[in-house]
């Protein structure tokens, strides 16, 4: 059965918001929300705000449970997995925080903490600030030459040193995705934690965590079609039990007293202060909202998408892909350079003809030296784009070398 | 539109590129980067009783940033590095919609005014001279001044 494409952009606002031409290729930085997700955004702002947790009259009741809900619906999306599992955060920065931080007492000298060099800034950045505090030592997994994770060489350096392994499900700028299960069946022979990076993974369909074998996993509401605030740090039960608290404060505790405090369970032990409700009810919303579409209608559309585009990219001798040429190997995240321009002025002149697109070093800096390069174009697809925005991708880049010569 | 930023005068002046290239022996020497697209400028400038003799710069960047680097080569002879920062604040100010240009020549960006996205790429070389008051903020040692 094929995507019914112009029933998907019927539950975005945005493509009737938009003066035409619009075509929206920066999913990859921030997916539009779908009407779900903004109408429960609105509804709880505007008619049941009230606090979560605490409570008892029946607008806060509504709340909590609503709040709940939204657990319930995003742990369907994981495979069915104990909403207990989900912690909900602001977004996958503050996830991948929250696991360096509360993995840190297991670091210290003579320990290791493997980055891969495809990681956005987010998933090296804070391995970087707690192996500076710890002692531990950072090693990066270097990549493929067409921007893969070089899976023999995550395995060489695995050895009982190795306290945490973090790597992408799915590059932000090569669009490789990560055998993970592979990655995780390693990752444990060693007895070490693999933290996972699911932000541009996510929007791409439900990911059955438990089944990929890995102990956390992060993403951001705002990339799959919620609302900005709003993500979650999924962690196998077992392991959140042992983890210490991160930020304290109100909702995480069990008992405080001026000589110590007791801790909540898991997940709020992870969730201290008043939460971002609105985001996560329409996280919670988004969540609903892609467990219920038919994803191997979704991912044929989109992988065709994808082979359009780099085709299109492949017939312009000026342009050099960053990733793999397979389009089953990735995700529609396609960066490229179009020599010899730089990708802002590139960008630049494609909004003229409204084609969406990000330049810049994309948060991966270490990738793109990987590839000798400061910067490139990206343009990200999702499940609402169609073979027009392609299209006009690729006359847009035909319309910047005439302007640019 | 879009388009505009890139009329003829600001293409012209990026592939004139003044004052591209190394000295020999500088008295001060600043690199600065664009946290948002890694790129980056290093100036190099000799310096005489205090004012900026002669600068150079190598410019990894964009039209704008390059263009904006040239203009920056013919704007600083004469001018002390503390009058390179008011230049590079009033600049600033200008594209943010205040006021007049700081110099005639830089008029020519006036089309980037309604892009805020793109003010750090025309600034990016006047703050990194501005820089020149107090080199090795960057992490590059002066050299004698």
């Amino acid at each position: 059965m094929s995507l019914d494409v112009a029933a998907i952009r019927r539950d975005f606002p945005i493509f009737a918001a938009q003066p035409p031409p619009f075509h929206y290729l920066d999913s990859a930085a921030t997916a539009q929300i779908c009407r779900p997700a903004a109408e429960a955004l609105l509804r709880f702002e505007t008619e049941a705000r009230a606090n979560v947790k605490r409570g008892v009259y029946r607008l806060a009741d509504a709340a909590t449970r609503a709040f709940e809900e939204a657990r319930a619906r995003v742990a369907r999306l994981l495979g069915g997995v104990d909403p207990r599992e989900v912690v909900f955060t602001s977004g996958t920065t503050l996830g991948l925080n929250l696991a360096a931080h509360t993995l840190a007492p297991r670091l210290g000298p003579g320990r290791r903490v493997l980055v891969s060099v495809l990681e956005h800034h987010s998933n090296l950045v804070p391995w970087q600030l707690v192996c500076a505090r710890t002692g531990a030592e950072l090693v990066p997994i270097p990549a493929t030459g067409d921007g893969r994770l070089d899976q023999a060489a995550l395995e060489a350096r695995l050895d009982r040193r190795t306290a945490v392994v973090a790597v992408t499900h799915a590059s932000n700028v090569t669009g490789a995705v990560t055998d993970v299960a592979r990655v995780a069946a390693a990752t444990r022979a060693v007895g070490a934690v693999l933290v996972v990076d699911g932000a541009q993974r996510i929007p791409h369909g439900p990911v059955d965590v438990r089944a990929l074998g890995c102990d956390l996993y992060a993403f951001s509401g705002h990339k799959m079609f919620g609302a900005t605030g709003a993500g979650v740090l999924w962690g196998r039960g077992e392991l959140l039990a042992e983890l210490p608290p991160f930020l304290g404060g109100g909702e995480m505790i069990a008992r405080v007293t001026f000589a110590a405090s007791r801790f909540a369970d898991p997940p709020h032990r992870f969730e201290a202060g008043t939460p971002p409700i609105g985001p996560v009810l329409a996280l919670g919303a988004a969540a609903a909202w892609m467990t219920a579409l038919d994803w191997e209608a979704v991912q044929a559309h989109e992988r065709a998408l994808t082979r359009r585009l780099l085709d299109g990219l492949a017939a312009l001798p000026e342009v050099r892909v960053l990733g793999p040429a397979d389009p089953e190997a990735r995700i529609g995240v396609v960066a490229f350079t179009l020599e010899p321009h730089h990708p802002h002025d590139v960008c630049q002149l494609l909004d003229v003809r409204g084609v969406c697109t990000r330049g810049g070093h994309h948060c991966a800096q270490p990738l793109m030296a990987h590839f000798g390069v400061e910067a490139s174009v990206r343009a990200s697809l999702a499940l609402y784009n169609d073979e027009t925005d392609v299209d006009a991708l690729l006359e847009g880049l035909a319309f910047v070398r005439s302007q640019l010569g | 539109m879009s388009a505009d930023l890139y009329h003829e005068a600001i293409l012209a002046e990026a592939r004139r590129s003044e004052g591209a290239g190394r000295l020999d022996r500088p008295d001060a020497v600043v690199e600065r980067d664009n946290p948002l697209c890694g790129d980056r400028i290093r100036i190099e400038a000799r310096i005489e009783e205090g004012r900026v003799r002669v600068l150079r710069h190598t410019t990894r960047g964009c039209l704008l940033t390059r263009a904006a680097a040239s203009l920056l080569a013919r704007e600083a002879p004469g001018r002390t590095p503390a009058e390179l920062g008011r230049l590079a604040d009033d600049l600033a100010r200008w594209l943010a919609g205040g006021g007049a240009p700081p110099a005639p020549s830089l008029a020519l960006f006036a089309p980037v005014r309604t892009v805020a996205s793109r003010h750090d790429c025309v600034l990016l070389p006047f703050r990194a001279a501005a820089g020149l008051a107090t080199p090795g903020d960057d992490g590059v040692p002066p050299r004698a001044r």
